[in-house]
Formats: C-alpha cells, sequence, structure tokens
C-alpha cells in the first residue's frame, strides 16, 4: 500500500508550486485561463487528493474515498470544456502532476529502489486513471450538449398534428434509431392525452427503413396507446417496408395498417362516428364538408 | 455488478403496507436522482415487483436503496434480500408466464426488462438476494 | 377498514382509484365489486385510474380479474385514464391486458358503458322489464 499520500499531505505548498511551474512551462493557456485561476484549481486538485480520508488507498481506484476528487475534477473538466481547452489539454493537466510528484517521491523515499519502484508504480497508475476520468467527463459533457440539442431538434421536426377533433396525426421523417423512436413515441402519448385524442395515426411515409428494433418500439407503442383507450393507425408503409416486415416475422396482425395517411383518416373519422359527404351544388359555397352524426 | 456505492437507506419488508412504503421511497429517491418521469415510474414498479416477491414468496425480508457512480454515470440500486425457501429454478422463474405457487407471474422477469442491470443469488432453504440497478 | 368507495349511476357503479393501493386494499376493492355487481344488478363498470401512478402487474391482474368477474356477473368493465408513463411501464412489464376495455376518460368511458349497454338491450329484445328493485 502506498504511503506516497502522507508524501503528498506533507508537502502540498512545495508540490504546487512545482506542478504549476510545470504547468507554465509546457501547457501554458494564457488565453483561455489566467494566473489565479489556475492556482486556485490546482490548489483544489492537490487539496482534495490530500483529504481523502485515512485509509484510501491509491491502488483502489474505485473507493469512495476518491469520489469527492472525481467530483471535482469532472467539474473542472466541464469548465475547460466550456472555456475552449481541447479534450488533450484537459488530460495534460492531470498527468503534469506527475513530474512533481516523482521528484518528491524520490526525494523522500530515494533509499530504496524496490519501495521507490513500487510508490512510483502506484503513483503512476493513479494519475494515468486521473487523467482519462478526466477525460471522459469532458467528452461526457459534450455528449449531454449534443444529446440535449438532438431531443430539441426532435422535438422540432416530429410534431404531433391533430387533424381533426380527437384525431390526432404524427408524421415520421427520417431514420429512426431505438432512441429517437422512444422519445418520439412518448411524445405522442403525451399528445394523445392531452388533445384527448381517440385516434393516432402513425405515418411512416418518410421512414427509409426499419428494423426489428423499430418495429417492436412501434408495437409497444401501440399497445401502450390501446391501455390509454386509444388506437394507432400506421400509414405509409412502402412495399419496401412491407416487404421487410414479412421477412423480419414482425406481426401485425392486431394492428390496423394503411398505405395512404388519407385512409387512415378516412378510417379514424368513421370510426369516430363522422363522414365526409359532398354537398350538392345548390350555390353554397363549400363542395363538401365533413358532417358529424 | 458495476459502480461504487454513495449513500444507502435500508427498508424493512415485513407486511403490504411495508411495500407500500418501498415505494413512496424508492420513488423519492429516484426523483431526486432527477430520473425521467417514464424512467421513475419503471423504477418504482420494479421496486413494487420485487418488493412483493420478498414478502409473498420470500416470507419477508428487507429492501437496501442505494445512490451509486459508476465514472461518470449515476444511477440507483435496489437490493432485495430475504431469507426464505430460495428459487429452485431462476430460469423458469425468469420466464414471463410462470407462476409459483405463491405467483411470482411476471414480477422477476419484468423487473428484469424495467432495469439495466439484473443480478439474483439464491440457495434453496437459506434465502435469495435480487439487485437491480437503473442507470440515467 | 379503509374501503375504495363505490358510487352507484343508475344501471353503472363508479369506482376512483386515487390511492396507492396495498394488495390487501385491491384484494377488498375487487370483492366489493362483485358483491354490489350482483347485489344491484349492475350492466357497468367504470373504473378510474387517472391518479394512478404506479400499476404493477399485482394491480393489473387484479384489474383483469375484475373485469372477468364482472362480465360472468353479465357486466361491461372499462378502465379508463391510464397515464402515458404508467402504459409504457405495463408494456415493457409483459402486461398488455387484452380482455380489458380501455378509454381516455370518464367521459368517454361512459360513453362507451352507454352505447354498449343499450346495444345489447335492444339486441337481446330485452323489453325493459327488471325484477330487481
Amino acid at each position: 500500500m502506498a504511503n506516497a499520500l502522507d508524501v503528498v499531505r506533507k508537502n502540498q505548498e512545495g508540490l504546487l508550486n512545482e506542478w504549476l511551474n510545470g504547468i507554465k512551462t509546457n501547457l501554458r493557456r494564457r488565453d483561455l485561463i489566467d494566473e489565479r485561476e489556475l492556482k486556485s484549481q490546482s490548489a483544489e486538485v492537490l487539496s482534495a487528493l490530500a483529504s481523502a480520508p485515512a485509509g484510501t488507498s491509491l491502488e483502489d481506484f474505485k473507493s469512495s474515498g476518491w469520489q469527492p476528487l472525481k467530483e471535482l475534477l469532472a467539474s473542472l473538466s466541464a469548465s475547460r470544456a466550456v472555456q475552449g481547452f481541447t479534450p488533450s489539454e484537459t488530460a495534460l493537466f492531470v498527468l503534469s502532476l506527475k513530474s512533481p510528484l516523482f521528484k518528491l517521491i524520490r526525494e523522500q523515499k530515494g533509499n530504496s529502489a524496490d519501495q521507490l519502484y513500487a510508490e512510483i508504480v502506484a503513483v503512476d497508475d493513479f494519475v494515468d486513471k486521473l487523467a482519462l476520468h478526466t477525460t471522459d467527463s469532458y467528452i461526457h459533457g459534450r455528449d449531454q450538449v449534443i444529446s440535449r440539442q438532438q431531443e430539441e431538434m426532435l422535438e422540432l421536426s416530429t410534431p404531433v398534428v391533430t387533424l381533426w377533433d380527437g384525431i390526432v396525426a404524427l408524421p415520421l421523417i427520417g431514420t429512426l434509431d431505438s432512441a429517437r423512436t422512444q422519445v418520439v413515441m412518448e411524445s405522442l402519448l403525451q399528445a394523445i392525452v392531452q388533445t384527448n385524442s381517440r385516434f393516432a395515426i402513425i405515418d411512416i411515409t418518410g421512414v427509409p427503413t426499419v428494423d426489428t428494433l423499430v418495429a417492436q418500439h412501434l408495437l409497444k407503442t401501440i399497445t401502450a396507446a390501446r391501455l390509454m383507450g386509444a388506437e394507432c393507425i400506421i400509414s405509409g408503409i412502402r412495399p419496401q417496408i412491407a416487404q421487410t416486415i414479412v421477412h423480419l416475422g414482425i406481426n401485425l396482425q392486431d394492428v390496423i395498417t394503411k398505405a395512404k395517411l388519407a385512409d387512415a383518416f378516412k378510417l379514424a373519422l368513421e370510426r369516430s362516428g363522422r363522414t365526409v359527404t359532398r354537398v350538392a351544388k345548390t350555390g353554397g359555397p363549400t363542395p363538401s364538408t365533413a358532417r358529424e352524426q | 455488478m458495476t459502480g461504487t456505492v454513495i449513500k444507502t437507506e435500508e427498508l424493512p419488508i415485513k407486511d403490504s403496507s411495508d411495500v407500500v412504503f418501498v415505494r413512496q421511497r424508492v420513488r423519492v429517491w429516484a426523483n431526486s436522482l432527477k430520473f425521467s418521469l417514464v424512467d421513475q415510474t419503471k423504477i418504482v414498479t420494479a421496486a413494487s415487483e420485487l418488493g412483493r416477491n420478498t414478502l409473498e414468496h420470500g416470507g419477508g425480508g428487507a429492501l437496501e436503496i442505494a445512490e451509486t457512480v459508476d465514472g461518470i454515470r449515476r444511477g440507483i440500486r435496489l437490493t432485495f434480500s430475504d431469507k426464505g425457501p430460495g428459487i429452485e429454478d431462476v430460469a423458469l422463474a425468469l420466464s414471463d408466464g410462470y407462476t409459483s405457487k405463491q405467483g411470482m407471474g411476471l414480477g422477476l422477469g419484468g423487473s428484469k426488462r424495467l432495469m439495466n442491470e439484473f443480478d439474483i443469488k439464491t440457495s434453496l432453504g437459506e434465502g435469495t438476494v435480487v439487485t437491480v440497478t437503473r442507470w440515467k | 377498514m379503509e374501503r375504495i368507495p363505490i358510487l352507484r349511476m343508475g344501471n353503472f357503479l363508479l369506482v376512483t382509484i386515487q390511492v396507492d393501493m396495498h394488495d390487501k386494499l385491491a384484494l377488498t376493492l375487487q370483492d366489493d365489486l362483485t358483491a354490489k355487481i350482483a347485489d344491484v344488478g349492475a350492466k357497468g363498470v367504470l373504473i378510474d385510474i387517472s391518479s394512478l401512478e404506479i400499476v404493477d402487474s399485482f394491480i393489473g391482474r387484479t384489474l383483469a380479474n375484475i373485469a372477468s368477474m364482472a362480465k360472468v356477473l353479465d357486466a361491461e368493465t372499462v378502465v379508463v385514464g391510464m397515464q402515458p408513463a404508467v402504459a409504457i411501464t405495463l408494456v415493457e412489464l409483459g402486461m398488455s391486458l387484452p380482455g380489458i376495455r380501455t378509454a381516455l376518460n370518464v367521459e368517454s368511458g361512459m360513453n362507451y358503458l352507454q352505447d354498449t349497454v343499450v346495444a345489447y338491450e335492444s339486441s337481446e329484445g330485452y323489453d325493459g322489464d327488471s325484477d330487481q328493485n
């Protein structure tokens, strides 16, 4: 078990200065971060490292004692990303801690080669993991921004349209992947509740391919809608998709499907007790009107 | 199971009102971890299923709710344990539609579908421990 | 002992489940409803679950049982107002409750019952006469 940690605890000030000197020499981005902020961030990291509870060992990266340090690095990484640092620069910030640490350990334990080796290996491994963790956080932060943007785009690109009182339609456009389908389906079910619609038409004219996973999601959505008291009709099934569905052995027995959205709409109107009739030309203003029965 | 446990809460499962309390506490935890409404519903429903199993099949036991961290992602972990008769055929119990004398029905397999990770340790005459995790 | 109240509206019974039910309460409801259907000769049962945030397999089975028992006693059951998150979860759980009639809300549920019961009465040559109360 390495007591490099004790070394850190007893020499925080000196270690901090060495570390900052190293950063200034190699990694300085004066344009992105100022001296004071860099110093305070680095001091915070060393402080979190030093204040790991007694018994926390460098070899056990998963220990809960390292959680505060990990969280600090995650938020530091996030702010670095915002400031414009690259992932490598952010990782190098952590990795540059090795050099002053090794130097310090050698000064304190220079006598025994074996002990020195053991300490160096433990610290080396630990700092590597910290750097990787920092990079992961950076990427994770960026991923979250991307997925939030995707969701917003999703909401804009798949609006649920009210075709008539109690009949909504969801025209899907583009490739459906598993995640997107789930989001879209949830919003359809929400819309059904909000608009009090007994019928929901899911039009997939704009969807190039359907695979088993997407088909399963569609079927789950239809079942969920049914549990809520609404009926789904799938329309816009192109011949290729029809073939794929049969080839994949997807069972659409209980599902109403129509080739065209218009047919689906007509069915929904009929099922909700309405017909569309053409009014004879007696000089009336409209040639056809939907009549409630 | 992956991840490090940060904090926990223990709840006894001794009668059916305990199962209601389990649902409420799991809901509070899932909400504080900011899971979406649908995810919260799945987590609480899984807890209800497994809590009932612990009571009906296991003769009573306990639940440990935990917040867990794995690298970046956060999750909720539920560990149900009992000192009951154990499950003789886990594969059978996990298959849908299977109902033992005490009526496990969809509970076990269903919970597995509702969560991201599922683990079960059981031995006849000694008891069962079911651990499930859902990540954000 | 707590019970879920059952309201009577003419030929129909109306139940609104608002509490997080423990198993015993659900079973009591099942018993109470079946008894009442037989007692008053109800033709329809409407169960409003719009306040239920959790429906697990036990509650699901209870609803299915109620519908089956009601059918045997010559009454139609409709379950209304299931929340989207609940519906999604039930499907994931593997319960699709095939035998149960559903509706979006109390109003459409009542409309359904009225249509169904009327249709039954007119098709079976029901003469409108009832020996019960």
